[in-house]
């Protein structure tokens, strides 16, 4: 366990995760390949060690092949591999301002195909950096692709900084407002706020929606939290196990 | 070639239920029958090419096949990453199509010539690369592309390119074609440029050499068995390409010679590694960079020195 890179930003998205694989998506573990299902594309691919937990938890894959994490090669890396190579993973991110657009593509091609399956795409803040994912929000409302819902892990650093003094991020809702979007704002460690703001996008017809999740880099482990050197720090033993400690206390 | 294209996907999304037509703005009326065919498979993605095929490999990878068009620089060096990650690395079977590529648009100057786009296409893993000579080897490589498993990158040229091939000809992506056969000397062609080699090869013949003319369409695959044979039976080749000297089909064949124990005297042709300065229609460009029809006869007669 100890070695997993990302860790912060795995910890920012996790409730979001969760709560997208338990409640919203549409993906049966028996059935990963079915044509109508929802698409959900981890488009900020260094949160990978995160996805790969979620997927095994809820049945994709044995949990005890996380055990091969890092090992020369097993497709337990840090970013996901390309499809095919392990079940439930749609696309092979890592490069940002891809998974955006793919998500797009997925959701056109739903209604291209007679059928009604949504499109996930969960960015990071960081990632608005990249032009693609504003020329995606055009066409996507441009097409009122009503079937995208991106999710942006709004938790305020980027590799080297705080994201909002690298690039100008704020105002973020009104980005997209501007963009035609439909936006919800939440906290992304309520869960009590999620169902209410992923069932206004679910219902919104005639443009693309986004929830703006404001979260915390490195969420419930006290010396990680908002302390940016854990976007690329992989703990010690010491530290993984205060980690674990703290981590089981909160549940 | 363009018109070509747009006749030709017309026809296919008839056939296919699975085709989408992605366009980066350009086409103006081009596509209108397309789109009065199947108004919901035509999507004009602006002038936002990286997206435009990140969309497409997401398109492929839900059992749609796309097919991209836009002038080549724009679907090439452009979007190069989303090439490499969304379309090869995804295995998503998308066709990319260059209009204009090579000096098609040489008016338009360097940042409109596409002399790149074959080097930096056929060093990513799983993607085909082609460049039709004319109308007939498009029509034939789009449909057979549309069949492959493996996404592909076709050049083609703009308008009014000389057929080379008799109608019906039997054309395969990676298959070779002998456009008029000689024995002292080979031409290995790329692309409309080919009609360059045959008119060289057509005037010289008279009282000179005998030149064999190959339309190759595709450098990846390349017809290793085809060439195989020719090195066996005419050792002097000139290749002829509308790209930059390093990495396109020139570049190819010597890579490929280098692992065979042929003894081949290789003349490329080729655009020199620099930009174009000297703006100018196609064919006046192709003389200031003796890739015309005149200084082709001019390397065939040193080759045989």
């Amino acid at each position: 366990m100890a070695g997993i890179p990302h860790l912060g930003s795995c910890l920012s998205c996790i409730d979001l995760l969760v709560y997208l694989y338990w409640n919203i998506l549409d993906i049966g573990a028996a059935r990963p390949d079915a044509p109508d299902r929802d698409r959900f594309v981890l488009s900020k691919g260094h949160a990978a060690p995160a996805l790969f937990q979620v997927l095994a938890e809820r049945g994709f894959y044995p949990k005890e092949r996380l055990a091969s994490f890092g090992v020369n090669g097993s497709v337990f890396h840090e970013h996901p591999p390309a499809p095919g190579y392990l079940p439930g993973v749609e696309a092979a991110t890592g490069s940002l301002g891809h998974g955006m657009p793919m998500a797009l593509g997925m959701a056109l091609a739903a209604r291209m195909t007679g059928m009604f399956y949504r499109s996930y795409a969960l960015i990071s803040d960081g990632e608005c950096n990249e032009g693609a994912i504003w020329e995606a929000a055009m066409l996507a409302a441009a097409q009122e692709v009503d079937n995208l819902c991106v999710i942006v892990d709004f938790n305020g650093w980027q590799a080297t900084g705080r994201s909002r003094e690298v690039m100008q991020l704020d105002p973020m809702e009104d980005k997209w407002k501007a963009f035609g979007w439909h936006v919800e704002t939440i906290d992304g460690h309520d869960f009590s706020a999620m169902p209410e703001a992923f069932r206004a996008c679910a219902t919104t017809r005639g443009k693309p929606s986004v929830v703006i999740a404001h979260t915390v880099k490195g969420k419930g482990v006290s010396f990680m939290e908002d302390d940016n050197n854990w976007h690329y720090r992989t703990p010690d033993n010491d530290e993984l196990r205060l980690a674990l400690q703290e981590l089981q206390d909160r549940r | 070639m363009r018109n070509a294209f747009a006749r030709e996907i017309s026809n296919l999304v008839v056939e296919r239920q699975d085709l989408v037509l992605l366009t980066g703005d350009i086409g103006n009326k081009l596509f209108d029958e397309f789109k009065e065919l199947a108004p919901g498979r035509f999507l004009n993605c602006g002038v936002a090419e990286s997206n435009m095929i990140s969309v497409a490999a997401g398109m492929a990878l839900s059992g749609l096949r796309p097919v991209v068009y836009t002038i080549a620089p724009f679907t090439t060096v452009r979007v190069l990453e989303q090439l490499r990650v969304g379309v090869c690395y995804h295995e998503a079977p998308v066709v990319i199509v260059g209009t204009g590529s090579g000096l098609s648009y040489a008016e338009l100057g360097p940042t409109h010539h596409s002399l790149e786009d074959i080097a930096i296409t056929r060093c990513l893993p799983g993607l085909n690369v082609l460049a039709p000579a004319d109308s007939h080897e498009l029509v034939a490589f789009l449909r057979e592309a549309l069949e492959s498993p493996n996404p592909t990158y076709m050049r083609i040229g703009k308008k009014g390119e000389p057929a080379l091939h008799p109608v019906g000809a039997s054309l395969r992506i990676g298959t070779a074609q002998i456009l008029r056969d000689g024995d002292e000397l080979a031409i290995l062609c790329i692309g409309p440029i080919t009609a360059e080699a045959l008119s060289a090869a057509e005037s010289i013949a008279t009282d000179g050499p005998r030149v064999t003319v190959i339309s190759m369409g595709s450098v990846k695959p390349l017809d290793i068995d085809f060439l195989d044979g020719l090195a066996k039976r005419c050792r002097r080749w000139i290749t002829l390409e509308e790209h930059g000297a390093i990495g396109g089909l020139g570049s190819t064949i010597l890579e490929w010679l280098s692992n065979t124990r042929h003894v081949v005297q290789l003349t490329r042709m080729a655009v020199p590694d620099s930009f174009i300065h000297e703006v100018g229609d196609q064919a006046f460009v192709r003389s200031v960079l003796g890739l015309d029809a005149q200084s082709i006869q001019v390397a065939i007669r040193e080759a045989l020195e």
